[in-house]
Parts: C-alpha cells; structure tokens; sequence
C-alpha cells in the first residue's frame, strides 16, 4: 500500500504522461491517450499482468517458472471448454484449475524432483501446446460454432462497470488538445470506463500480494524460500511446502490470465497466448521481482497491444514509434549521467534509427506492429536485466539438508 | 562399469515411452477407439517403406534441430531459438539458392553457408544481450522468433523477393533443379531419402568428436557440469557464450535445408515453423548425446509418420503430440531420479570398496 | 562424575550414512551452566552429533534427553521448543533480508496475520540490550561483516529462547581478539544460567574457556576431561583426537633463490560501490620462497588470488618471471606455470559428476598429458591420474569413479596432485590442506617443501596458523585490503599473528 502512494510511484506516473503527451502533441494524433484506448490497454494489460505477478509468487520462493506459458495456455483453454458450455464464471473457475494443474507438475518435477527448472518448464510448454491442441480438435471440431482450433463462444459476459460523472467531463477535456492536461484526463477517464470485473480482481491480487509477502509471517517466510532456503529450513520454516505452495498459486495466477485472454476475445483459439507468458516473466524482472514494477510494465505493455490492434489509420505505429525514439533518448542521457558510455551510445543510435523510421514513412506494413511487443521485451530487458536483485536462491534446487 | 552405466541411462526413456503408451491408451478407450487397431494401424503403416522413407526424411530433420540445441543444453544455454533461426536460414537459403546458376556441389554448399551464416547471425543477437546486458536467452530467443516470424512475413508478402508460387501461395521463386538435393529412393521407389539425411550424419559424427575429443568440447562440458569450475580453470565464460550459441545457430539454420532442397524448392508461407520445438524436446530425451538424439528422432518421427492413419480409425493425429509432451515430462524426472540415484550408488560402492581394500591390507 | 543436573545427555547415538558411519555409539553428558566443549578431527563427526541434537538429523539409534526428559526431535523447531539453540559454522543468513527479519524468521511475532515489526523491534533490542550485542534491525544482513553476522546468530538462539546453546566452531572466522569478545559474552550467558556446547579444533581457546571437553575421533567418544580438575595440555588432547604422534611442520632451511617469479605492483580490487577490497598492494616472491599471507576471512585474500589467477579484474601489475602478465587470461597465466588450489574446491576446483581423470584435466585441459593440439588425449590423462592417485594416496577404487563419491580430504589430495604436476613454477595455494586428515597433511607439506628446493615459489594463504607459520618463509599480514605487518616465521607466535590479523595492537 505504502509503495503505490510512494513518491516513486508519482514520478513514475508523471514522466510516462509527460512523454506520451509530447508524443501526442507532435503526433497530432489523439488516439494516444485517449479514454477508449486507455481502457482497452488495461484489458490487454491484465493478463500480462497476472502472468507477472503469478512469476513473481514462484520466483520469489526460489523456483524459475518458464512454463507460465503453458500455464497460461491451459488456462486459456479451460476458460474456452468450460465458459462456452456453462457461462463466463465457469470458464474463469476452469482457467485458474487448469492452470493450477499446470503449477503442481512444476512443482513435482522441479521442488520434488529436483529437474533443472528451466528444462521442467519448457517441458510443461510442449506438453500444455500438445494436449490443448488435441483436446480443441477433439472436444469443438463438431461443437455448434467451434472449430478443430477453437471453441465455440463463450456464454455470458463479465460485467463491466463505467463512472458516467467522471468519463464524460474527462473525456472532453481529453479533446481539448491542452498539453498534459488534456493527456491526463484522457487516461484518468480511461480507468473508469468499461473497467472489467477481471480487471479489478487482477487489481486487488496485486494489492493483495504486496500485503502478502511483504507484509506477514506467511510472506517472510515464503520468500525466505527463495532467499535462503537452508536458513529457513534450520528455523522450522517448511520449505518444501511453501515452494509448492507458491508455484500452484502462480499456476493458478496465470490460468486466471489465460482465462482472461479467452473472455476478452470470446473463444478459445490456439495460439492465442502468442508469448504473452514470457512477456509476462520479462515485466516480472523489468519490475526487480515487486508487483509495483511488473503491473508497470504490464501496463506498458498493453497499451502497445492496444495501439496496434486498434491501428486505424496505421497513425499508432508511427506515434508509437515516436515514443520509442523518446524512450530510448531518454535512457541514453541516464546512461551518459551514469558514465556508462558504451550503453548510452548503443541507446541513442537506436532513438535516432527510430526518429529516422519515423520520419520517412508514412505508414509502417503490419508487420512491424506485430513484432512491436517482442522488441519491446528485448528493449525492456536490456535495458532492466543487470542491475536488479532476484531472490538469491532463485532456481537453486533445493534439497532438505544438502548444504554444506 | 560402462554397461552398467548404458543400462541405466536406458531405464528414463523407456519408462517414457511406457507411461505415455498407458496414458495414451487411456485416452484413446476415452475417446472410443479400439486400442489394438489404433496401435496395429500405426504399426503397420509405419514399417511400410514409403513410411519409413519419410520417416528418415523426418528424423533428418528432427536431428539436426535437436542437435542445434543440444550443443547449447550442454553448457546450460538454453536456445529455444531455433525455430526463428531456422526459417531465417531457409530464408535466405531459398533467396540466394533460387538466384544461383553454379554446378549441383557449390550451389549446395553456398546454401549450406548462407543457411549457417543467417541462422548463427540470429543465434548471436542472444549471445550479445545475455554478454553485454545480462539477458536471459530463454525469453530473448523466444522473442527472437516471434520477431522472426514478422520479419519472414514482410518479406515474402510485400517485398518482391515473394512471388506467386501456385494456387495463391505467396513465397520465394523456385530453386533450379542444378541447386537442389533431392536424394537417392533406395527404400522405396517413390520416396527419395534426402540427401541431407547422409549429410546430417556426418554432422553428428563430427558433434560427437567436436565434444569429446577436441579441449573445445571438454571446455563446453565443463562449463555445463560446473560454471565456476570451468572459469577457474581458464575458460572465458564470455567467449563460450558467443562460441556456443553461434554454432548451436548456425547448426539450427540447417534445420529447414532437407526439405528445403530436397523437396519444395521454394520458401513459402507454409513453411513449417515448429521444428525447433520438436528439437528441444528430443535433446531432452536423448540427454544431448548424439545417438541418444538420433534415436530421439527416429522414434519422434515415426510417431508423427504412422500417426497420420489414426484419422481412419476416428483418432486425431494429433494424439502423437500429447505423447510426445508426455515423454518429454516422464523422461526429464526420470533422468533425475537415475541421476540421483547414480551418484549415491556411486560413493556407496566406493566407500564399500575402500573399506574391503583397508581390510585386506 | 559430578552430581549437578544434566542439561543434556546422549546416549548410544548412532548414525549412518551411505558408505560411512559418522557417530558410532555416542555418550555425552553435558552439566547444567557449563561450557562444554567437543573437539576433534575434521570429520571425526561432531557436526553430524550436533546436527542430531537439533533435530536436524535423527540419529538410528540412541536416545537425547534434555534435563532430565527423553526427547524425539523430528525437526529443528522441536529441538528449538525444548530450548535448545545452533550457532552454525556457516552461517545462516539470508542476505537480502534486514536483521530484524532473519531474527524472526520462523518465530514471527503475530498480529492477526500481520507481522508485528513494532513488537519484533522492540523484542530484539532489549535482548541484544541484556547480553550486549548491540545491532541494528534495519540493516540489510549484506552490508554486514563476519562479527557482526555471528552476534545475529547468536541473538537468533537467544530470541526463541534457548536455555542450550551449541556453537558449531565459532571462532573459525574470529581472531584472537574477537574470541576475547566472545568468550566473555559465554561467560556471562554461563553465570544466567545458559549450558554451552562448543565445538572446535582450536584446542588452546577450548582449554582456556571449558569446564569439560569431550574428544571425539573416527565418529566415537574418546573421553571426557575437565581441565578445572585435571592437568591437560593441547598436546594431550590432540593426542587424543588423533590417536598417535603429531607431525608439526618445521622449515628445513635456506631455500630462496635470486630469481623473482612473482611480482605485483599496486594491486587494487574494486567493489561495485567503489570501495577497494584490496588496496594497492605490493610483494614479491622468489624461486623457493614460500610467501604466507595471514588475515582473517574477508580482509581480501579471496580477491587477490581471484586477480592473480586473471579470474577477477583488478588495477596494477602483475608480472610473471618478467613477463607482464596483468592483462592475460586465466587460461594464460596457467599455461605459464601457475598451479592454482582454489579456498573452495567444490565450486572452484572440482566437477563433481565427472571421473577423477576428468577432473584431473581441469585447469590443464591445454597441455600435456591431456591434450595435444586441440585433440584431447584420454589416455595418457588417464596414466597420468593413476600416478596422481599413487603418490598423494588419494583413497579411491579406481579413476573412473565420480569425484562426489570421494570424500572430501581425498578430493584434496588429487587436486593438490593436480597442481604440482606439470613442474609448476608458481603455486597459489589457499587453505591447500583443509580437511585433509593429519597424515595425509605431512605427506602434501613434504611434497610443497620438495618443490621449493627445486625452485617453486608459492603463495600461501591458510587460516590453519601452525600451517602457515609451520610452511612460510616470510608471512605478510593483511588487513582491510593493506599488507600492515611482516613476520618472521621463526620467532612469531599465533597471538602475535593473531592480534596483528585484527589491528587490535594498533591505534584506532
């Protein structure tokens, strides 16, 4: 709680609205920040998100969870199989089960058995790819409105709620153009209409989380899993438990995104995680393994998701790209402030590459808005991977009485 | 002591093979089919020779992805890349290919090299950000192959290197039969056996030496068994980052080449594009070993083959995959269990066998 | 026998392992507000006994009881209910936690589900308060150093209130000095009525602080003596421990030859705060000198060995035999002649799922026996393990077993083997008998001295100081990164050694 009201947060906030609004100012192009956007950004955001947050409860109890994204998958398809025969609810009910389900052969594999993390994930990914695909050909190829890779639709709706007195004003200051003023109501309108019930709950898990562990006996000792296992364990911790414990619950944390991806676009389709598990993992380390950080990132995320699946015009890509080159501008003079000459070059090359796109072309193919969230995790990690702190015990398999 | 060894490390993969056949039987009774036909179908499909020759084909394939990442796995890198370095490979194999007019020989090589070059090109950019920026090369490979796949697309939709091949398939323009390498039918008279099904063995060979006979090999297991060990030892932890990874790409480049070549002749948008999965899964179940993966791959792609019948007995094809991922997990905590269980018999023995020798002194 | 109530008594404890007995049919009385010490060899088995004691290992058979009660421990937290305590050899701390939060790991103070930091706090200052460990909650156990980490262990086991506490050899890291600190902090736990038990090997500090020691060789009692009553001398007991005559390593004579093989300028290593670890040091080494650098852990050795090996950048120059070598690779500086035993051989020196001819290329991978050209060549590496394994009597069926099924005072054996083969002309050597049993100890000190008649320079770095005394031809010690002190090994005392390793004879 203390941490969303910490000053970091206000200054985060406020630099990101600054640079999207001189984006916008330059651009010319309202969709930027305007309150339809901001609000579909936080339905793509909140499966990342939740796929973050499921990686932070695993790794900060000391195991790597790759297999978010078959977890994720599973929960996508559980959503699809149960929501289009008994409602929305049920779906959201099966995703979670299935991811859950995901989470404990992670947890046997990796904390009983000691199989090398990485390769116990991978593996959960080829196994949820495999059975999800089979089991969509079996169980909709002759469903009413399905197909051999998708399900049929999902019945029923998760309720969405919007704060007429608020988003109307908001919304039409947002077209007033004013510079920062109008960008801030835009995206302040944005967060009150159409808001998801899912989206809360994503919300309330994150609040609920940072309390958690950070907060409880239940928390210091789960993360003392991950930090040192073997101290814990020589307190009476009960380390194996709390491993377990931690990797079903993110298993069920990314069955929730999973599910959330099915409802938002109706139907279970194979494919449709497209990544969105590792991208998970990567707000995860942009965030320093804190649920602050990896809901940034998210956020982040789906508001490039958002820009360019609602890419009228083609004008997002450009704005976006605008953004980009201000971004990594921005981080090179950080880098040069730090003396760290041979990044902060590497950085404004790439802004000026990118100003450079930006003014030459008038429209950019599809293709680069369909790689655009892939070059934004690499960008997000070179830039967050060196300096951050995991839990020292993380990936460690752990062993009862092996040290020393 | 050897046998005993081979033994046991035979014990996972049969144990694989013998969970995923129950659990798939029990699928197969769920939804309703016979199991003893569904199997005998399968058999017998599958040791037919036409079935066989495209199993070798297959397998030629499955091989070399797998090889591409054990060669990583080894040293604890894990490039799950390959499928983006593979279809940039084939790519660019197919563009320089289709744009050559030398003798069978060189035009064949100049693909490989391309192929190789393109494919260890992609592989490096993972290389650098784990060296340079401390990224992990799981999620930046993965990424990789997204940005891959747009790439490829771009490429082949809207730049003119993509033509209209036939019945509305948009991809390169043909190889001239002068670069092709189609392969020599000697199962049977209609299915050729890729050439690159001989090339790809002797890569395996050459795998094989390359790790366990040159100190570049001894170097990457090193690292593998114990990274500060190896550092201590005198090897750059940086350079066999690079080293590696750009042979595990190069290696992963020639993934696409045998049906490339032999086959197809031209890139197009319906290439297949999970090859590299199916490679990560069989180093996992051949252990990074190349006769354990060649045998990986055989026993993969005869799955694939002879489950193609199943749709006549009412079963989806696609049963082959859930095996598959159930081999994979049986067989990775099986590993572990007999690894375990290994190095505990071990300092048993030895500690029972000092004791004998101070007796008799 | 005294008559004074028991605070533990084990009986009977047996415990097997795969391959090794490590207690054989243990007794121990241990009287109520005592200290009572265990000493024996490494590996004698007194860590496995106290691990049993806390419930961090049962025992197969045998019974423990606690004033007066039989008890069964399953796990750490019955041992801890029934009062008793660990201070860990290594300690136990996770690093990225405050103080306050490893304190009360486990035994949190409650507040619904709420942790009560207030109330924890408050809790731990007033302990620290009583028994004058004087600590900080708030910090991050990363920042601290070795002192400090042992007095968090120790308010650990005072916070859940133990009336028993064992300390698995505490004094491994201290200094002469800081034992001082820590033994009168025992005495006044003694005189509240706390029972210590203190395990060591360091017999003079166990004669001045027990009122009972017990000796434990080859994983059985030995007995029992109370050097309040009896005359006993650190001879005595570590006849005791050992079972037959100790050898002691003298120095033979003038070995040191003109030649400089190793010469180092101005060696700095940096944290990544900035901080130097080492600062801008010195030396140099002849051909058949041994150079032995004393300090306590932490003050830089590990980094200057890491720098002289090329594994760990540094500024300055380091030149071999003339040849500047600041800037090659590890690889390099092996290739020269430079044998490296590195502190921790489990991480640094061995692969433990490879066959001991494996690991006896490691480190020499590029060079005969093991290799010709990029070729490697098993065989004669092979040969060449067999002799390894003759020479050093590494105990070991055959080389193709695992090295994890070595024990580890054999593992030593062929690494110290290792690198002395090859005819080096520089070794680096750190803590190079460590764990190694007392005979097999002598035969290593023999084939070190042989060496250096026939030209080998070494750099010696070891915490054991009757080695290091014992071997050296110089001694520098180091302090916070700065060589402050030379001795002369043949007229220097380990309390001399010691208090100059702390600065405590210098000003503040």
């Amino acid at each position: 709680m203390t941490y969303l009201k910490s000053r970091r947060f206000i200054g985060a906030a406020f630099t990101a609205i600054t640079m999207l609004s001189i984006t916008r100012t330059i651009t010319g192009n309202g969709d930027l920040t305007s309150t339809v956007t901001i609000a579909q950004a936080l339905v793509f955001a909140s499966p990342i998100a939740l796929a973050g947050l499921a990686g932070i409860w695993a790794e900060r109890a000391g195991v790597i969870n790759i297999g978010l994204e078959g977890m994720m998958i599973l929960g996508t398809f559980g959503a699809g199989w149960a929501g289009w025969q008994w409602g929305v609810w049920a779906g959201v009910l099966a995703g979670v089960i299935f991811g859950a389900i995901g989470g404990l052969l992670l947890a046997v594999a990796a904390v009983t058995f000691g199989v090398d993390q990485i390769i116990a994930g991978t593996a959960i990914n080829l196994l949820a790819l495999g059975l999800t695909k089979f089991l969509a050909i079996v169980l909709f190829t002759n469903a009413p409105g399905g197909g051999q890779a998708q399900s049929p639709p999902i019945k029923g709706e998760i309720p969405t709620f919007t704060i007429e007195s608020i988003v109307e004003p908001l919304t039409s200051l947002h077209e007033k153009g004013i510079f920062f003023i109008s960008d801030f109501a835009g995206i302040l309108a944005g967060l009150f209409y159409q808001l998801s019930l899912l989206t809360i709950i994503t919300f309330l898990l994150f609040i609920m989380t940072s309390y958690l562990l950070w907060k409880t006996a239940f928390g210091l000792r789960l993360r003392s899993a991950g930090e040192n296992p073997w101290a814990a364990d020589s307190l009476g911790v009960k380390v194996v438990q709390f491993k377990y414990a931690a990797v079903v619950f993110s298993g069920m944390l990314a069955g929730l995104g999973g599910a959330y991806l099915s409802i938002a676009s109706t139907i279970y389709r194979n494919g449709n995680t497209a990544g969105r598990g590792y991208i998970g993992l990567a707000t995860m380390i942009f965030g320093d393994w804190r649920p602050g950080g990896t809901a940034a990132g998210a956020l982040m995320f789906g508001y490039i998701d958002t820009l360019r699946l609602i890419d009228t015009g083609n004008q997002n890509v450009k704005g976006l790209i605008l953004l980009g080159a201000i971004i990594l501008f921005a981080i090179g003079g950080i880098m040069l402030r730090k003396a760290k000459r041979n990044s902060a070059i590497g950085f404004l090359i790439l802004g000026s590459v990118m100003i450079g796109a930006y003014f030459s072309a008038t429209s950019f193919p599809p293709e680069v808005a369909q790689v655009a969230p892939y070059i934004t995790t690499l960008l997000v990690l070179a830039t967050a991977s060196q300096n951050l702190r995991p839990p020292a015990a993380d990936g460690v398999p752990y062993r009862k009485g092996d040290h020393h | 002591m050897n046998l005993r060894r081979i033994g046991i490390s035979l014990i996972a993969p049969a144990m694989g093979l013998v969970i995923s056949l129950a659990a798939t039987a029990v699928i197969i009774i769920a939804i309703g089919a016979d199991i003893s036909t569904v199997f005998a179908s399968m058999w017998n499909y599958g040791t037919s020779p036409r079935a066989m020759s495209l199993m070798l084909n297959l397998a030629t394939i499955y091989f070399l992805s797998a090889l591409a990442v054990s060669i990583g796995f080894k040293m604890n890198l894990f490039n799950i890349g390959v499928n983006g370095q593979y279809v940039l490979g084939a790519l660019a194999g197919a563009v320089v290919a289709s744009n050559l007019t030398l003798p069978k020989v060189a035009s064949v090589t100049v693909t490989i090299l391309v192929a190789m070059f393109v494919g260890a090109l992609w592989a490096g950019i993972a290389a650098w950000l784990k060296v340079a920026r401390g990224v992990s090369e799981v999620i930046s490979t993965i990424m990789l192959n997204f940005i891959a796949i747009g790439i490829i697309s771009y490429i082949i939709v809207r730049t003119s290197i993509g033509t209209e091949t036939s019945l509305n398939i948009r991809g390169t323009k043909p190889i001239p039969e002068s670069g092709m390498l189609r392969g020599i039918a000697f199962l049977d008279p209609g299915t050729p056996i890729y050439g690159f099904f001989f090339i790809s063995i002797i890569i395996g060979i050459g795998y094989w030496f390359l790790l366990n006979r040159t100190r570049f090999g001894f170097d990457l297991r090193a690292t593998g068994k114990s990274a500060s060990a190896a550092r201590t030892s005198g090897v750059q932890s940086n350079r066999m980052i690079y080293v590696t990874m750009l042979l595990s790409g190069a290696v992963a480049g020639l993934v696409g080449l045998p049906y490339l070549l032999g086959d197809t002749g031209s890139y197009t948008l319906q290439f297949p594009t999970d090859w590299g999965f199916v490679g990560i899964a069989i180093a996992l179940l051949g252990r990074n070993n190349p006769l354990g993966i060649a045998l990986g791959a055989i026993l993969w792609a005869f799955l694939d083959i002879s489950s193609g019948q199943l749709i006549l007995e009412g079963v989806p094809r696609e049963i082959s995959t859930i095996m598959q991922g159930l081999i994979v997990i049986v067989v990775v905590i099986s590993y572990e269990i007999v690894r375990r269980y290994q190095v505990k018999s071990e300092q048993t023995s030895v500690a029972k066998a000092l004791a004998k020798q101070e007796a008799t002194v | 026998m005294s008559q004074s109530a028991l605070a533990v008594e084990l009986k009977g404890i047996w415990k097997r392992f795969p391959g090794v007995i490590a207690n054989k049919d243990i007794n121990l009385q241990v009287a109520l507000g005592t200290v009572h010490a265990i000493v024996g060899e490494n590996g004698a088995g007194k860590s496995t006994l106290m691990k049993i004691l806390y419930g961090m290992q049962k025992a197969d058979e045998g019974t423990i009881s606690i004033n007066g009660t039989n008890f069964v421990f399953n796990s750490p937290s019955d041992a801890i209910e029934s009062g008793i305590g660990m201070v860990h050899q290594h300690f136990m701390l996770a690093d990225n936690f405050t103080v306050l939060e490893n304190i009360v790991l486990g035994s949190e103070p409650k507040n619904g589900i709420r942790l009560d930091f207030a109330k924890a706090r408050k809790q731990i200052s007033e302990i620290a308060a009583e028994n004058g460990l004087a600590v900080d909650p708030d910090v991050l156990v990363s920042e601290l150093g070795v002192g400090d980490r042992q007095r968090i262990e120790i308010l650990k086991v005072l916070y859940r209130g133990a009336k028993i506490l064992i300390l698995d050899e505490p004094t491994a890291v201290l200094v002469p000095h800081e034992v001082d600190e820590l033994f009168n902090t025992l005495r006044d736990l003694k005189q509240e009525g706390y029972t210590v038990i203190f395990i060591s090997h360091k017999l003079d500090e166990v004669l001045s602080i027990a009122d009972e020691i017990t000796v434990i060789r080859q994983g059985t009692t030995v007995g029992s003596v109370n050097p309040h009553t009896q005359k006993v001398s650190a001879r005595d007991l570590a006849e005791m421990m050992v079972g037959n005559e100790l050898p002691t390593p003298e120095s033979v004579g003038d070995t040191i030859q003109d030649e400089v093989v190793l010469k180092v300028e101005n060696l700095s290593v940096f944290a990544k705060g900035g901080k130097a670890i080492v600062d801008d040091i010195s030396f140099q080494i002849h051909a058949g000198e041994i150079l032995g650098i004393a300090g306590v852990e932490g003050n830089g050795q590990a980094e200057i060995l890491d720098a002289l090996m090329g594994i760990e950048s540094a500024s300055g120059q380091v030149y071999f035999k003339n040849e500047d070598i600041t800037k090659k690779s590890t690889r390099h500086r092996r290739e020269l002649g430079i044998g490296f035993i590195p502190e921790d051989r489990h991480r640094q020196a061995l692969m433990l799922e490879a066959p001991l001819w494996e690991n006896r290329m490691l480190g020499h991978q590029t060079r005969e026996p093991n290799s010709k050209g990029i070729w490697l060549t098993p065989r004669s590496a092979k040969a060449d393990t067999k002799r390894i394994v003759e020479e050093y009597d590494v105990r070991t069926p055959s080389i193709d077993v695992l090295a994890s099924a070595l024990s580890g005072g054999n593992q030593q054996k062929l690494i110290v083997g290792r690198e002395m083969s090859g005819e080096p002309k520089l070794l680096i050597a750190a803590h190079p008998t460590r764990g190694v049993d007392v005979g097999a100890q002598a035969a290593i000190w023999d084939h070190i001295r042989d060496a250096r008649q026939a030209g080998l320079a070494v750099l010696l770095v070891s915490a054991d100081l009757d080695e290091l005394i014992g071997l050296s031809d110089n001694i520098k010690v180091l302090l916070r990164g700065k060589f402050v002190a030379d001795a002369d090994p043949a007229t220097v005392t380990p309390q001399e050694l010691g208090t100059a390793m702390t600065g405590a004879g210098e000003a503040a």
